[in-house]
């Protein structure tokens, strides 16, 4: 059972308890529930952001022997993108080929009760856009298909290195039949937005049921105030941090004139 | 202390930054210059992104500058009307400069730009400051006296028209040769986040025969106003000023500077010069590795919406 690592003894046994999880699929099936929920709804980024971790829990209520699998999707805010490749030119690396990706995720976590090519088939995964190869980045520029394949698993490549992108497909814990949570680890370069987490719940490698949360990550406070000044009042901004420094460096040479 | 960085968008140790700011600014106490040539660079080391720590330094420099131009000022060795002439042509290079960077920012090249600046002038200015501080070396160990500089302006100089007369540097000259050594120093200013004393200074002992003792001021003087056109045009063009890590990097190098400048009238001036020569040319060997051996990730992804990694 190679999808036990990583959990809690206690889990362990509770997996091994449940019924379900053990049984074959020849069943009729009854009325499946799913009710998930998020720790909180709101991700705040202040002075102190290191990463956030939240916490997705759920109950299911199935009447059937069936197998079931849960998996959550977590897609932060969309966004165009300019991905750039470096070529040696005269002797050095500059970036010579780029391609737009119009819709390319500021985040995209996969957290599921094993791998997802065992719960559903290639077909079904590839509708709903569940893990990372099924992730359909497109592009405005006209292009053959060979050269923007590389962009695009560029793009995955970098964004599962800077932990922006993830697959966790043993990152569901039971606690009890009906019982799950998950934990969703945001690091501290979170893009600003509105993010959904998608829960499905598979029986047979068809989806069940679906439930849908939103949460919302956002710079709040000085963090807040210093962006959003930045950004819609450069002129003024620009024009305070010259009279900030003006008055620092005026403010030093007060300090130490007198040593 | 872990820091968030609203504008570079990074969590960042922000002791790491106060004792970067420090070292540079002690380095910048005890040699005279302004460290941006240094800070620039080591701030894109610690993953800074370039546009940002370019617009973020120029921001720092204000503040090292002013408090570095008060003690010139109170001695009155700034002449002003010179000062004036380098920040007219100072204002025209900041414009220029920052429209450079803004168009090869939107195509991606910006990075390479500030690099190829980067390893050209810190190549030059190294080398002519290691040669010119070995020399001196060998003459004090040999004994013999350093050789007069001739007080003669250069022909070419002499020949511009536009001639002013600056009372307090008691020289007649052209306004054209600092109009364009400001020019040049507005776009340096806006593509390298410096002040560019390290190419003004020079230019003005050697190519306009200032007298040394308003040259330092007369540079700050100028450097002022051009970092904060520099600051004022990046927040508009490309809203980079980094304010927080620019308050972080003023606190540390203003302290640094205070050390640093005792610890530079204990020792030598050229064995001080040829230190700082071999520090340039390590910055600059990095910087040119960087651009020649293969990088690891060939790809690079830029959000169009916020700033991207």
């Amino acid at each position: 059972m190679p999808r036990t690592t990583g959990f809690s003894m206690r889990a362990l046994i509770h997996m091994l308890a449940v019924p379900w999880f053990i049984a074959t699929a020849d069943v009729v099936y009854a009325q499946e529930e799913l009710v998930t929920d998020l720790s909180h709804h709101q991700v705040s980024i202040q002075s102190n952001f290191t990463g956030a971790e939240l916490l997705l829990f759920g109950a299911i209520n199935v009447n059937t022997n069936a197998k079931h699998d849960i998996v959550i999707v977590v897609r932060g805010p969309d966004s165009p993108a300019i991905v750039r490749q470096k070529e040696k030119v005269a002797g050095i690396w500059i970036n010579y080929g780029a391609r737009e990706l119009t819709n390319v995720p500021g985040y995209y976590s996969v957290i599921s009760t094993r791998v997802t090519s065992e719960i559903a088939s290639q077909t079904v995964l590839e509708h709903y856009g569940i893990g990372l190869e099924n992730l359909q980045l497109r592009s405005s520029d006209d292009d053959d298909a060979g050269p923007l394949h590389d962009f695009i698993e560029a793009t995955k490549r970098i964004r599962l290195e800077n932990s922006l992108y993830s697959e966790d497909e043993n990152g569901i814990q039971f606690l009890g039949t009906s019982l799950f949570r998950a934990s969703i680890e945001m690091p501290a370069n979170v893009p600003d937005g509105r993010y959904t987490a998608r829960v499905y719940l598979f029986s047979n490698g068809k989806i069940m049921q679906t439930q849908t949360s939103t949460l919302f990550v956002n710079k709040v406070g000085f963090e807040r105030l210093v962006f959003d000044f930045a950004n819609k009042q450069p002129l003024t901004y620009g024009v305070i941090a010259v009279l900030i420094a003006i008055f620092a460096g005026w403010f030093a040479s007060a300090i130490f004139r007198g040593r | 202390m872990q820091l968030y960085l609203p504008i570079a968008e990074l969590s960042v140790n922000a002791l790491i930054f106060l004792g970067m700011g420090g070292a540079v600014g002690f380095l910048s106490g005890m040699f005279g210059v302004g460290g941006g040539f240094l800070m620039t660079p080591l701030l894109i080391f610690s993953g800074i992104p370039p546009a940002v720590a370019v617009a973020t330094e120029a921001n720092q420099i204000i503040a090292s500058s002013v408090s570095g131009s008060l003690v010139h000022w109170r001695r009155g060795a700034v002449d002003i009307k010179m000062g004036l002439i380098l920040l007219s042509g100072g204002v025209i290079g900041s414009f220029a400069g920052v429209s450079i960077f803004t168009q090869l920012k939107q195509i991606g090249q910006v990075d390479l730009l500030i690099s190829l600046a980067y390893v050209i002038f810190l190549s030059i200015i190294g080398s002519l400051m290691l040669i010119e501080s070995i020399r001196a070396i060998l003459r004090t160990r040999t004994g013999t006296n350093p050789e007069r500089r001739h007080s003669g302006q250069h022909s070419w100089i002499l020949g511009l028209p536009f001639r002013v007369r600056f009372r307090k540097s008691r020289i007649y000259i052209s306004i054209i040769p600092p109009f364009v050594i400001g020019a040049c120093v507005g776009v340096l200013a806006a593509i390298m986040g410096v002040g560019g004393g390290f190419i003004m200074v020079p230019a003005m002992i050697y190519l306009l025969r200032m007298p040394t003792n308003v040259v330092i001021g007369t540079s700050l003087f100028q450097i002022i106003f051009v970092t904060s056109l520099v600051t004022i045009l990046h927040s508009v063009e490309n809203q980079t000023v980094d304010i927080v890590l620019a308050l972080i990097l003023m606190a540390g190098g203003v302290i640094g500077a205070q050390f640093g400048a005792r610890v530079g009238h204990k020792l030598r001036g050229e064995q001080l010069r040829a230190l700082l020569a071999v520090l340039v040319l390590v910055v600059c060997g990095r910087i040119l590795i960087d651009l020649v051996i293969e990088p690891e990730e060939l790809f690079q992804i830029t959000s169009v919406i916020g700033r991207g990694h």
